[in-house]
Parts: structure tokens; C-alpha cells; sequence
């Protein structure tokens, strides 16, 4: 269980989050709704100390982040962003084997399992090899998955992992992700300000507006009734797209 | 020509090795200090401003002046050593060479670490601390990997400039490609010099070459041109570090030489004399006027020739003159007792300061010494060397004569005969044992109120070896056995255009000539 208890953070004079309570359960896939400097990343970097709350905790199983050396923490959260980090001087499976081997594992464990996840991730066995910069976009984003899944971890933390991406990929590695998600029985919580995608991947949306909590259900009820106009507006943009998408298909123009 | 190419090539593997030797050291040293400091640079902007601003300082200090200034420094640090734990190290040599082109070194290594670490894609930081790398994993696994290829291309630079400026520590008395260039500059023989430049270029574009392999070879992730770069670099270092294996036993005696030609030919005369009773010899040659005495003084330098006046100004600081026998008198008496000195006895000859004339001329103006000179003066040009003028020598004649010429001019020694011989000056200065005094038809001005000091040649020994038996033996010859004549006629053989004999050469003809040979 991930809980933030009274979290609050400041930069530079300007308070980016908090003060904000939140906890999310154990396989839950959670995601942070919110438009750019509505804190929702740095409140995701909480969960693994690469930002540090001003106030307040956040704990990991009753533990609060901080207390143990962060590496071993990071260790045990898959940590997937946009840019996705690649090691450029690495090849997919070496990238994919650094969590494995900073977690120590015998060099057999470490070939099988790199195969494994390959397979996992839906990409052929034959990229491992390559390096880095000759993949596609997402081929990259998807050794980036393998990568931060490689040493078996019980929490994933997302930002905007698929944002990069053409959206057939996107779309495409966001259900796969999904279907992996049920698989490995795993925590998620995933950044990002696409409503559509928070609406069909996750199982809870927590809405975040200058570092607050706006609105916090399942998508089902966030989409059926909302107090707060902005919400309400955010939540009911996919639907007017796609009636504006019926107009179009029945030939109506642009209006 | 072939003859000098062929003694030049002789030469080689001995210089060679050396200069290879004093480049590899500082540059693994520089390396060894630049990239952790660089490391702890890109980690805190308190070490990373104080220490890449002294690394540009360094830099702006002129390579041969950091050289000169460590010798002093490590003297002071001997010095102590000796104070508190008994034994002194060599201020001379290797060491002030190391540490200088360790400093030289360092900015570029330096500067392209930092640039490089912090270089490193934030995505792949930000990966790495996200995966729970530790600081240490971070930088070997990552930051160090992706940052190899600027990192090389600082340490080929600093490769470069190291090897280039290694050539500068001949004048701190370590062997080094630059004993070509120095000496050939000051004997004039080009060869030498172009030589010496030829090599040490060569070797610093075959190492920039081998190094820009391995960088490029980084860069591209290609495993092969990283070996072949380093394989070449490892094969390279051992062929030119090979002859240091073959006499690794070191010289016993060290005879030292500055940076002329006449001391060149006393020094291989002396050394040839004690390598004939049996003994190893190596000979420090090109050192500075005065580290020559405090290397002698320190035991670093076993034997070398001075000047009576140079010692009586610079190391006793005198400015009186009271006459030629009773300065010999007292420096042989002063050095023991300050130094532990000897002084073994004048050569016979002097080399002193003096002002010459063509002899067509003197005699037209009826100038035979300083005293009627002073009289034609107003109406004449002196040519000096580069440094007469400022000297003590130029002061005290021109107030005990009351010389005032119509022009001042200096100019490299070479030119500054040619402008005697074509008239552009009608007196210059001069040393007594030149060579193209005989040659040119020069007449020596004379000095009847004694106001230059006297230069007696003499040969000095080392407080550690002025009880050597063997050494006096070899040395003692030599006391009084050189007329002026024949050194200038050695010198001459070795300055002249046409049939120039190297320093060895003339040694031998000179040790014939005053029935020296053994």
C-alpha cells in the first residue's frame, strides 16, 4: 500500500503540491489526470524519493520513503518516463539487465530472464543486440517496459510512458501494458493528461489541479456526474470528440 | 649534413626513450589526478570552479617557466626531507620535469571530464537514479561509459601539448627530444634542431593518432579500434622505452653542461677522460647558469666547468675585483667552506666578457684597448648579445672608461658578428674563448683598469665526490691544460658553417691537440 499522508512541496517560492492525502491499494492501476504544473509528476516521484516531499510522508507497506537507502527502494519500483533513458552505450539486453544485476542475480538467471521479457513485451528475440538508437520509437518505449519490469517489481510508476508515441503504438502498448498489469498483479500509477487513455487504462483517475486533488473514482463514476465544471468539462472532451467524429462520418463538415 | 644526421640517429633511442618515458609518467599522472578531480568537479561547484580556474592558471604560465620553477621548490622540499628524515630526493631532473607537465597536463583532462559528465543525456541520469543505481554505479556503469569518448579527446590534447612541452625539460637537466633542439641552437647546427622537431612532432602526432583510434573507437562502440589504439600505444611506449632497459644500470658520475658549445666539448672531454679510467659517465647537459652550481652544490651533478667571475657574482655575490689570482683564492676557499665545494683548478683559459674590434679597424682608428676607445665611442656602433646590456660587465666599463656610443644594438650572437663584419656596428661584445675571434680577424679590446672580472675557467666537484679518487685522477689533468687558443679553435669547430664537428668530435681533437690523450 502506497499512502501520502499531509504531503506538501515548494519550489522556488510556489507551492507545486499538497497539501495532499492520498492511498492506493495494493494492484490497483491509479491514474494521476492533470494538466502541465498540476504536480502530478513531482507527486509521482514521491513514491520513489526522486522528489522529497517539503512535508508530510509518503509510505511504502507502513514504511515511509526515506527511511531505508533510496536504492534499495528504486530497486523494488519499476520506474518507466517519457524521454525513457535508455543507456546509449548499452544493447536492449544489457539495458534490460542492469535491474537484474544491480539486484545482484547470477549471469543464467539474468539471460533467461531478458529472453522472457522480451517475449513479455512482444518484441522479437532477435533485437537484443541492437543498440538503443537503432529502434523505433516504440520499440524503445517498449524495451523501456522490459527494462523497468526486469528485476519483478510489485509497483510501477509511469509518467506519460506512452506520450511520444504514434497513436496506433500507443494505443497498441497501452493495452498490452494493461493485460500485463492483470498478469503480474502489480501497482500502477501512471502520469499522464490524456483523459482518454486514464479513462480506458485505469481503474481509479485521481484528478490533480495546482497540486491538489480535484476529483478522485473509478472512471465509470468520474464520467457520470461531477460537481466541479472543470472536471466535468475534462471528463466529457473524449464523448464530444467522438460525436464530433459521428458528424464527420455521416458527412457533415467542420463545425 | 650526413655526418650530423648520422650522430643525430645515434642519439635517438637514448633521447627518445627518455622524452617517452617523462611523457608517459606525467600523462598517467595527470590522467590519474584529472579525472577523479573532474568526477568530484561535476558533483560540487565548490571544487569544480577553484579547481578548473587553477587549471587555466597553470596554463597560462609559459611551459618552460613552470619547468624552472619547480626546481627550487623541490630543492626546499629536499631540503626539509634531508632536515627531518635524513635523505633528500634530486631536486633536478625527472622529478621537476614530472611534476611540471603533470600540472601542464591536467586542463584539458580536466576540463573535458567535467564537459563530459555533465554532457551525459538527464534522461539516462534520471534512468539510472530511478533504477536504484548507487553515486559509484551511476558514474562507472553510466555516467563514465557515455562521457569515455570527450574524456579521450581532453587526454589526446593534454597528449599533445605533454609531449611537445617535455622537449622544455632539457634545461632542468632532464634528457629529453629537446636536447637536439637546445643544442643544436646553441652550436648551430640546424640539423640538431630540425631533428629534434621532426621527432618529437612525429611522436606527438603518433600518439594523437593511436589515442584518436581508441577515442573514436569509444565513440563508435567499436571494441577492435579500441584495442588496436591501445595495442599500438602499448607496442609503441615498450619499443621506445627499450633502450632504458639496456643501461638501466645508472650512471655513477654525472658531469654537467650548460647551454654552449664550449661547454659542451668540456663536458665530453671530461666525460671521455673518466669513462677511459673505467667508470660510467652520463652528461646533463643545457643547464640553466644557475641550477648548473646548486646541482653540483646538491651532489646531483658530479663535476662540471664555471667561470671564476659568474661564481664570484652570482653564487658569492661580490661586486668588488680584487684581481684575478686572489678571486681564484677566494672562491676556492669560500665554496668548500659555505658548499662544501671544491675547486679543482683553473683549465687555463678565461671566457670572459670582452669588447672586440675587426683588427682592419682598430688599427685604422688606432684603438688598441677600452681606454682609447672611449675617445672614438661617440662616433661608433656597439652590437651586443641579447643579454650584455643589462649586465653588471656593460655597467662597470662604461663608467671606469666613461663609454658613450652613438648607438646600442643587440642581436643574436650569429647576427651580431655578421653586423661587425658588414659594419652595421663597429664594436661588439664578445667571449673571450670564441672561436670567431681567431677566425674573423677580431681584435680583443684590453682592459687596463681591470673593470671586468675575470672568468678563469674551473673545474668544480661535488662535495660528495671531492674526495673521489678516480675522479681526481681523471680531473686533475685537465688543471691548466687548455690555452685559450685551442678552446676557441674548438669552439670554432663545432660554431663554424662549413665542417662542423659535434661537441664528442671536438673533444677528441682537442684533447689531441694539448696532448691529452690518455
Amino acid at each position: 500500500m502506497i499512502a501520502f499522508d499531509g504531503v506538501t512541496k515548494t519550489y522556488a517560492g510556489r507551492r507545486v503540491v499538497g497539501p495532499l492525502s492520498l492511498s492506493i491499494t495494493p494492484g490497483e492501476f491509479v491514474a494521476f489526470l492533470g494538466e502541465s504544473g498540476s504536480g502530478k509528476t513531482t507527486t509521482l516521484k514521491m513514491i520513489n524519493g526522486l522528489a522529497v516531499p517539503d512535508a508530510g510522508t509518503v509510505s511504502i507497506d507502513g514504511r515511509p520513503v526515506g527511511a531505508d537507502p533510496l536504492p534499495s527502494l528504486r530497486r523494488r519500483i519499476g520506474y518507466v518516463f517519457q524521454e525513457i533513458g535508455l543507456f546509449p552505450h548499452l544493447s536492449v539486453a544489457e539495458n534490460i539487465a542492469v535491474g537484474p544485476r544491480l539486484a545482484g542475480w547470477p549471469p543464467p538467471r539474468i539471460a533467461a530472464r531478458t529472453a522472457e521479457l522480451l517475449s513479455l513485451i512482444a518484441l522479437p528475440a532477435d533485437i537484443a543486440g541492437r543498440l538503443p538508437a537503432a529502434l523505433s520509437g516504440g520499440q524503445r518505449q517498449r524495451v523501456g517496459l522490459a527494462r523497468a519490469l526486469a528485476a519483478g517489481p510489485g509497483i510501477m510508476l509511469m509518467d506519460e510512458p506512452f506520450g511520444a508515441l504514434d497513436p496506433v503504438t500507443r494505443d497498441a502498448l497501452g493495452r498490452d501494458y494493461r493485460a500485463l498489469h492483470e498478469r503480474l498483479g502489480l501497482t500502477t500509477v501512471m502520469v499522464t493528461h490524456d483523459v482518454l487513455e486514464a479513462l480506458l487504462l485505469a481503474d481509479r483517475i485521481v484528478v490533480l489541479g495546482s497540486g491538489r486533488i480535484v476529483a478522485d473514482g473509478p472512471p465509470g463514476a468520474l464520467l457520470a456526474h461531477q460537481e466541479d465544471p472543470g472536471v466535468r468539462r475534462l471528463m466529457e472532451t473524449p464523448q464530444r470528440q467522438l460525436r464530433r467524429l459521428e458528424a464527420l462520418e455521416k458527412g457533415g463538415a467542420h463545425g | 649534413m650526413d655526418d650530423r644526421f648520422a650522430a643525430a640517429w645515434a642519439l635517438l633511442p637514448s633521447y627518445l626513450s627518455q622524452h617517452v618515458l617523462l611523457s608517459l609518467c606525467a600523462l598517467a599522472l595527470g590522467f590519474a589526478i584529472s579525472l577523479p578531480l573532474g568526477v568530484a568537479a561535476c558533483r560540487s561547484a565548490a571544487v569544480r570552479w577553484p579547481s578548473l580556474f587553477a587549471a587555466s592558471l597553470i596554463q597560462t604560465i609559459p611551459s618552460l617557466a613552470l619547468l624552472a620553477m619547480f626546481y627550487p621548490l623541490l630543492l626546499g622540499l629536499s631540503a626539509i626531507s634531508q632536515a627531518w628524515l635524513g635523505r633528500g630526493f634530486p631536486a633536478l631532473g625527472f622529478a621537476p620535469s614530472l611534476m611540471a607537465l603533470t600540472l601542464y597536463s591536467m586542463l584539458p583532462i580536466l576540463r573535458n571530464t567535467v564537459a563530459g559528465i555533465r554532457g551525459v543525456d538527464p534522461a539516462a541520469v534520471e534512468a539510472a537514479e530511478g533504477m536504484g543505481m548507487t553515486g559509484a554505479q551511476r558514474l562507472f556503469w553510466v555516467e563514465l561509459p557515455l562521457a569515455a569518448p570527450v574524456i579521450m579527446a581532453g587526454a589526446r590534447t593534454a597528449a599533445v601539448w605533454t609531449i611537445g612541452a617535455a622537449t622544455l625539460a632539457t634545461p632542468v637537466g632532464q634528457t629529453s627530444l629537446g636536447n637536439y633542439i637546445f643544442s643544436g641552437l646553441q652550436t648551430e647546427n640546424w640539423v640538431y634542431v630540425l631533428f629534434g622537431c621532426i621527432a618529437s612532432a612525429v611522436l606527438a602526432l603518433g600518439a594523437d593518432q593511436l589515442l584518436g583510434l581508441i577515442e573514436s573507437g569509444l565513440s563508435a562502440r567499436r571494441r577492435w579500434r579500441i584495442w588496436a589504439g591501445a595495442l599500438g600505444l602499448v607496442a609503441g611506449s615498450a619499443a621506445a622505452l627499450s633502450p632504458l632497459l639496456a643501461v638501466s644500470a645508472a650512471a655513477s658520475y654525472q658531469i654537467g653542461a650548460k647551454n654552449f658549445s664550449e661547454q659542451y666539448i668540456l663536458a665530453d672531454l671530461m666525460a671521455s677522460r673518466l669513462r677511459a679510467a673505467g667508470a660510467r659517465v652520463s652528461v646533463k647537459e643545457d643547464l640553466g647558469s644557475a641550477t648548473a652550481y646548486r646541482a653540483l652544490a646538491s651532489g646531483e651533478v658530479d663535476a662540471y666547468v664555471d667561470y671564476s667571475g659568474t661564481l664570484w657574482a652570482n653564487v658569492l655575490h661580490r661586486r668588488d675585483n680584487p684581481g684575478r689570482a686572489a678571486v681564484l683564492a677566494g672562491l676556492t676557499r669560500e665554496l668548500k667552506r659555505r658548499d662544501g665545494v671544491t675547486v679543482l683548478g683553473p683549465v687555463g683559459f678565461e671566457n670572459a666578457y670582452v669588447l672586440a674590434m675587426r683588427a682592419d679597424r682598430a688599427r685604422a682608428l688606432n684603438v688598441a684597448s677600452l681606454a682609447d676607445l672611449a675617445a672614438r665611442a661617440p662616433g661608433l656602433k656597439l652590437g651586443s648579445d641579447l643579454e650584455f646590456l643589462s649586465r653588471p660587465e656593460w655597467a662597470a666599463i662604461r663608467s671606469a672608461y666613461g663609454l658613450s656610443f652613438a648607438r646600442l644594438t643587440s642581436y643574436q650572437p650569429t647576427f651580431m658578428y655578421r653586423a661587425l663584419e658588414d659594419g652595421e656596428a663597429d664594436v661588439i661584445s664578445a667571449f673571450s674563448s670564441d672561436g670567431r675571434i681567431a677566425a674573423d680577424h677580431l681584435v680583443v679590446l684590453a682592459d687596463p683598469l681591470g673593470a671586468l672580472p675575470p672568468y678563469d675557467a674551473v673545474i668544480l666537484l661535488s662535495p660528495r665526490r671531492s674526495g673521489d679518487a678516480l675522479l681526481r685522477r681523471a680531473m686533475r689533468p685537465l688543471v691548466g691544460a687548455i690555452p685559450v687558443e685551442a678552446m676557441r679553435a674548438a669552439n670554432f669547430s663545432v660554431d663554424r658553417d662549413k665542417d662542423k664537428l659535434d661537441p664528442a668530435q671536438a673533444a677528441r681533437e682537442l684533447a689531441r691537440q694539448v696532448g691529452l690523450e690518455r
